[in-house]
């Protein structure tokens, strides 16, 4: 046996690998630059422009939570199509709160929407994990009726931008040392969820869960428990989000949010989080996020008709499954092929 | 081995007869998930035509029936893809292209007859293109189709962006709505028909309708049966575009319009219907007339509702309950039975991985 | 990390677990009726018996995969219930089983602590600390795997000792090993021994499942065997011999098992000639005569499977030739090499041999489900007339023909899986591990079936780890190492220790 060769190569291999896995969110910060460099050289205003490093990191700030919700339920190898509905849900609530009882402080809003996304979201999250029912029937259930739930509740009808208290309708817009402040919002979930994945047990359960879910139960992983905390957690920030849209866009009617499942997982799955589940992080769905909205913004300023954005969004998820088929497929050659050296 | 009766000679101790089946008939077309449905139709249908004024009509007949037909006939084939293990969500979408096709091929003035036909092109083109990148590429159809749900219903409204087409062929637009003379039946349900017969017997009565139970409930048997796994799946994404260019087409006639976002959301009715007549998500189980009972049951609901002035976001709770229901609804009934009988059954614990020796 | 082990240090000797009279049904399958097992600390005990004599029954409901129907089941002096592996896990028992299961997608390191991560300040992961750990746990095994590495890409053995290192970590009392060296090479096998028997002299307690008399007597102070769900005997290994072992574990004479009656050797039906895949194979030449029942030995994960995969077209190869009677069976296409008349009877019988909730005619008509057809249609009859007529021939227990297999017992389930292979009327039948997992009974019903098959032309390839099986049956045997052919033995050279020898050591000629 050549047992110490075999595993100095493999170890330099697992290096390589490893490297790789973390330049997968290096690759779509670079793709996002040379969208940024492209764009500005056709029309400077997009970054150079008043407002142009504002809207470059406020117009991403709510898709941003959105996909990190989502990356850490697409994590665990499931999914969750009802963010939109939720969305939508929790920000008809933090306007109907704000007309309901005025004065209400502003933290307290903010409170009600993202327990009450976390709520939705644990409806998910006992459907999939207690009646062992598969998450893409039932989100997409919930977003159905979720949906329903907004437009029957609304009776639709608009909450208006008159209607919101001033301050928080400034918050939604505002900066921070010239920073928007729901980008600040952002980076803060971010990094939270980011350090939770890698730091915590729980983050690390997460990814042995969606790596293989029967040997998570042969682990003894409680796998009924973080699959409820994951859907809880995707609930809760698209709650946040839906208050967060309020305070940004002011007008509210029950469509609120809707299709930005779709872009919510786009976005995860172009920042590398396998749609089964064990791999990716919630730095790529972040980027990806970033790299998608930026890109709808750049469309028109490079002469396309912003109508072909969703186009647009299809050949780029379609693009990053097809990219980490092919790498995955190379890297189990590769360790074939270590391992036939090792033999002969 | 044609000397049978040597070969038996050691092995068999006795010689066995086997019944052809372990119930009596009744048992076995009566206590089925697909005649639940049926019955549910039945009911739905009886309360409604009772309780609702003016609902039992042939002109509510006719809507319902004219309504139904696209979901109808992607649910075709999206039944079958389903018990072969895979999921279309891009149908809708591709509804949507083959309807803004359509209309801009036939406003460039291309014949419509032409233009019907690459419509059916590009359905069978995108079909082919799911097909591949599932089969050939190796990727999940759930991504797929999420992505190509984004990239075909984007080009859909890249070509026609905010303006629609509203002028079609006279001739077309009233045969997509006629009825048969004094009846509520739509002239389509002729087309429709000959589709659920032609599906119905390529599901349930060909080798290659075993072939896609077999692929759907345990890939690997089907494979080392000499199933050609692959080419049955690209098959059926191409049977899948098809079918929805089809449901485009007449979609288009059926309401004389060609938008980008028509038809949006559409795959979520149709898989709902699939699931609730019967078609098990994870693939290897369903049969056709439950489908069809599912749609008319969605349908028949949603007819109902409308009548009774419920609004759509209602019709919305419902179905999207329906689709929870019908998917919960196995996981109850079967955590029932191992709470009745937990003695029989191995702990859920049993995993796949470690096999019994 | 630290269980309840330290207040319960066990004196080497002492009683730490012990089932009494336990049983576990599964539907009308009763996998165990009377299982039996004392397990002391500082001893290494052996588990024997046949397949499907209800060992891993025993193991999964230690582990608390299973819960028992009935019995006792006594540890540290204790009843206990185990409702999870977590249970059984925080009891300080630790398995082994025979196929690793580990997080692909995870390192080593998080494979070995997950679930149980080491912790520093705000409950934050100490990689630093695992990782340190590792690397002392994998010294001691004498091994050098990179704990950063992802476990996708381990060999089977690398994946094993990561189990292995896992178990320890535990800081288990109690270790269940379920066949740990089935795909072990000698070296790493022996590195497993040293290993486990410091373990047993730190005064845990250990149970060790295996096949192999050798491995047992080299390693165990005391055995206990099982046949048929039950148990029989437990004895300290001095007081016992092999033949005395092998009669307790089959319940009868051994000679008489394997009844492979001499029959003239026809043409050459199979010629595989240097069939390679990288990865897999190499240079794999042989061939088959009708009449001839070939024997393929080897460890697991030698490649057997992999070759028997190849010929018959599921997976594909690089190079090399593969001819049936003459003509040429093309490269992973099954469906021409069943029309050319190849049939395999696969390895796994629930994943690979039939489709479990679906009908027994459904099932043994799937491999013909194409000429069965007429005018391109296939009717419920036309299979129910095939199927009845073979399920009877082989004497398949069942009522009806739309029985579903799941409710069928092993054996009965390994019939259909040949009658469905034989209804394709094959010339070249490879059946891989064909007596698997079912009861003494059908094994010898399968055993004169083949001998039958051989003496009416059919040419057979068959695959077993089971040595006296592959002795008693075979004409020929094929052994294969590390996806080498190592040796071609004709039945009157073959022994036992011939046939180790091979499966065990590169060939002298071989480079």
């Amino acid at each position: 046996m050549t047992t110490l060769t075999r595993a100095k190569n493999e170890g330099a291999l697992a290096g390589a690998a490893g490297a790789f896995a973390r330049s997968r969110e290096l690759g779509v910060l670079l793709a996002f630059l040379l969208l940024l460099i492209v764009t500005v050289s056709q029309n400077p205003l997009f970054l150079f422009g008043p407002d142009g490093p504002r809207d470059l990191l406020l117009s991403p700030a709510i898709l941003v939570i959105l996909a990190t919700g989502q990356a850490i339920v697409l994590i665990t190898r499931n999914i969750d199509l009802s963010v939109g509905s939720v969305l939508g849900l929790s920000a008809w609530l933090t306007g109907r709160l704000f007309i309901d009882f005025p004065g209400i402080p502003v933290l307290l809003v903010v409170l009600a929407g993202v327990c009450f996304g976390a709520l939705l979201g644990m409806v998910n999250g006992l459907l999939v994990a207690i009646a062992k029912a598969p998450a893409l029937v039932v989100t997409l259930g919930t977003l159905y009726a979720y949906r329903g739930i907004n437009v029957a509740w609304s009776h639709s009808s608009m909450i208006n931008a008159t209607q919101l208290p001033h301050d928080f309708l400034a918050f939604g817009i505002g900066t921070v040392f010239g920073i928007p402040s729901l980008a600040i919002v952002a980076v803060v979930v971010l990094l939270a969820a980011a350090w939770y994945l890698k730091n915590k047990r729980g983050g690390r359960e997460f990814y042995a869960i969606g790596s293989d879910p029967e040997a998570a139960r042969l682990y003894g992983l409680n796998v009924t428990r973080r699959l409820l905390i994951a859907f809880a957690a995707s609930g809760a920030l698209a709650g946040l989000s839906g208050v967060l849209f309020t305070a940004r866009y002011g007008t509210i009617d029950s469509q609120a949010g809707s299709g930005l499942e779709l872009s919510a997982v786009a976005a995860a799955v172009i920042g590398g989080v396998a749609i089964f589940g064990g791999s990716g992080s919630v730095w790529g769905a972040g980027i990806g996020a970033l790299l998608l909205v930026s890109i709808n913004r750049a469309l028109p300023l490079l002469g396309i008709p912003d109508f072909w954005q969703q186009a647009v969004v299809g050949v780029l998820i379609l693009g990053a499954i097809v990219l980490d088929r092919i790498l995955s497929l190379r890297q189990a050659h590769r360790f074939t092929s270590i391992r036939e050296s090792s033999h002969d | 081995m044609t000397e049978t009766d040597t070969l038996v000679a050691p092995v068999t101790r006795e010689s066995r007869k086997y019944a052809a089946y372990g119930s009596p008939l009744w048992q076995r077309v009566l206590l089925t998930r697909e005649f639940a449905v049926i019955i549910a139709v039945i009911i739905v249908a009886i309360v409604a035509c009772s309780s609702i004024p003016k609902f039992a009509t042939p002109l509510t007949l006719s809507y319902l029936l004219l309504d139904l037909t696209p979901v109808l006939l992607i649910a075709l084939p999206m039944t079958l893809i389903l018990i072969s293990g895979e999921i279309d969500l891009s149908v809708a979408s591709t509804v949507g292209i083959s309807n803004v096709v359509l209309g801009f091929l036939y406003a460039g003035g291309v014949p419509i007859e032409l233009a019907m036909v690459i419509c059916l092109a590009v359905g069978l083109f995108v079909g082919a293109l799911n097909g591949f990148l599932v089969t050939v590429v190796g990727l999940p159809s759930l991504a797929v189709t999420i992505g190509t749900l984004a990239l075909f219903r984007g080009i859909a409204v890249g070509i026609l962006g905010t303006t629609s087409i509203t002028t079609f062929p006279a001739f077309y637009k009233s045969l997509a709505n006629a009825n048969f003379p004094r009846t509520g039946i739509p002239l389509v349900m002729v087309l429709v028909a000959a589709l659920v017969i032609v599906f119905a017997l390529l599901l349930h009565f060909t080798p290659f309708g075993r072939g896609i139970f077999a692929t759907g409930r345990a890939r690997e048997v089907a494979r080392f049966s000499g199933v050609r796994v692959k080419r049955t799946k690209f098959i059926l994404f191409l049977l899948s575009g098809l079918l929805a260019s089809l449901a485009g087409i007449y979609y288009t006639f059926r309401y004389g319009s060609s938008r980008g976002d028509n038809a949006v959301g559409l795959e979520l009715t149709v898989i709902a219907a699939v699931l609730l007549g019967g078609v098990s998500i994870f693939g290897g189980r369903g049969a056709l007339h439950g489908v069809i009972a599912g749609v008319v049951l969605i349908g028949l609901l949603q007819s109902a509702l409308r009548f009774s002035n419920v609004t759509s976001d209602v019709i919305n709770i419902v179905t999207g309950a329906l689709l929870m229901a019908s998917v919960v609804a196995p996981t109850v009934f079967a955590w029932l039975k191992s709470r009745l009988f937990s003695r029989f059954f191995p702990s859920p614990h049993a995993t796949r991985k470690v096999r019994l020796q | 990390m630290v269980m309840s082990t330290a207040s319960m240090r066990a004196e080497a000797g002492d009683v730490v677990l012990e089932l009494r009279g336990v049983s576990k049904s599964f539907g009308p399958v009763q996998a165990l009726r009377d299982g039996e097992l004392v397990l002391r600390a500082g001893s290494i005990h052996a588990l024997m018996g046949e397949n499907g004599a209800g060992k891993s029954t025993i193991v999964k409901i230690i582990a608390g995969l299973y819960q028992r129907d009935s019995g006792e089941f006594v540890l540290g002096g204790e009843t206990v219930h185990f409702r999870s592996t977590a249970d059984s896990k925080q009891s300080g028992i630790a398995v082994i089983y025979q196929e690793p299961t580990l997080f692909p997608d995870l390192s080593v390191t998080e494979n070995i602590f997950m679930g149980r991560h080491l912790l520093k300040s705000f409950g934050r992961i100490d990689r630093a600390a695992m990782r340190g750990h590792v690397r002392r746990l994998f010294q001691r095994l004498g091994v050098d795997i990179d704990p950063d590495r992802p476990a996708e890409g381990l060999s089977i053995a690398d994946q094993q000792i990561i189990e292995i290192a896992k178990a320890i970590s535990l800081e288990a009392r109690i270790l269940i090993m379920d066949e740990p060296t089935a795909a072990l090479s000698e070296v790493e096998a022996s590195r497993l021994f040293a290993v486990a028997r410091s373990l047993r002299d730190e005064g845990r307690a250990i149970l060790f499942i295996s096949h192999r008399f050798d491995e047992v007597y080299d390693l165990c102070d005391t055995i206990t065997v099982m046949r048929d769900g039950a148990y029989i005997s437990t004895d300290r290994i001095e007081a016992t011999t092999v033949a005395g072992i092998v009669r307790k574990m089959v319940g009868r004479d051994v000679d008489s098992l394997y009844p492979k009656q001499t029959v003239p050797i026809g043409d050459v039906v199979l010629k595989v000639e240097k069939l390679t895949s990288t990865g897999q194979f190499h240079d794999i030449s042989f061939e088959v005569r009708a009449g001839e029942i070939v024997g393929l030995a080897g460890l697991v994960g030698a490649g057997r499977s992999e070759v028997a995969r190849a010929i018959f077209g599921i997976d594909s190869y690089e190079s090399g030739t593969v001819t049936l009677e003459g003509r040429v069976v093309p490269r992973l296409n099954t469906v021409a090499a069943m029309q050319l008349g190849i049939a395999l009877v696969p390895e796994d019988r629930r994943q690979q041999g039939i489709v479990l909730p679906f009908g027994l005619a459904r099932n043994s008509t799937l491999a013909i489900k194409s000429s069965l057809a007429r005018f391109g249609f296939i009717t419920n009859r036309s299979e129910n007339r095939s199927a009845a007529d073979w399920l009877a021939r082989l004497s398949v227990k069942a009522n009806a023909l739309d029985t579903s297999t799941a409710t069928l017992s092993g054996g009965n389930q390994q019939k259909v899986v040949l009658a469905k292979w034989l209804a394709t009327n094959p010339t070249l039948l490879i059946v891989d591990e064909p007596t698997r997992g079912i009861d003494v009974g059908t094994k010898a019903d399968v055993h004169a079936l083949l001998s039958k098959l051989a003496g009416e032309g059919l040419a057979i390839i068959m695959i077993s780890s089971e040595l006296p099986e592959v002795l008693g049956m075979a004409d020929r045997i094929l052994v294969m190492r590390e996806g080498h052919m190592t040796a071609d033995i004709p039945r009157s050279e073959a022994t036992a220790e011939t046939v180790m020898f091979s499966a065990t050591h590169e060939r002298r000629s071989a480079v």
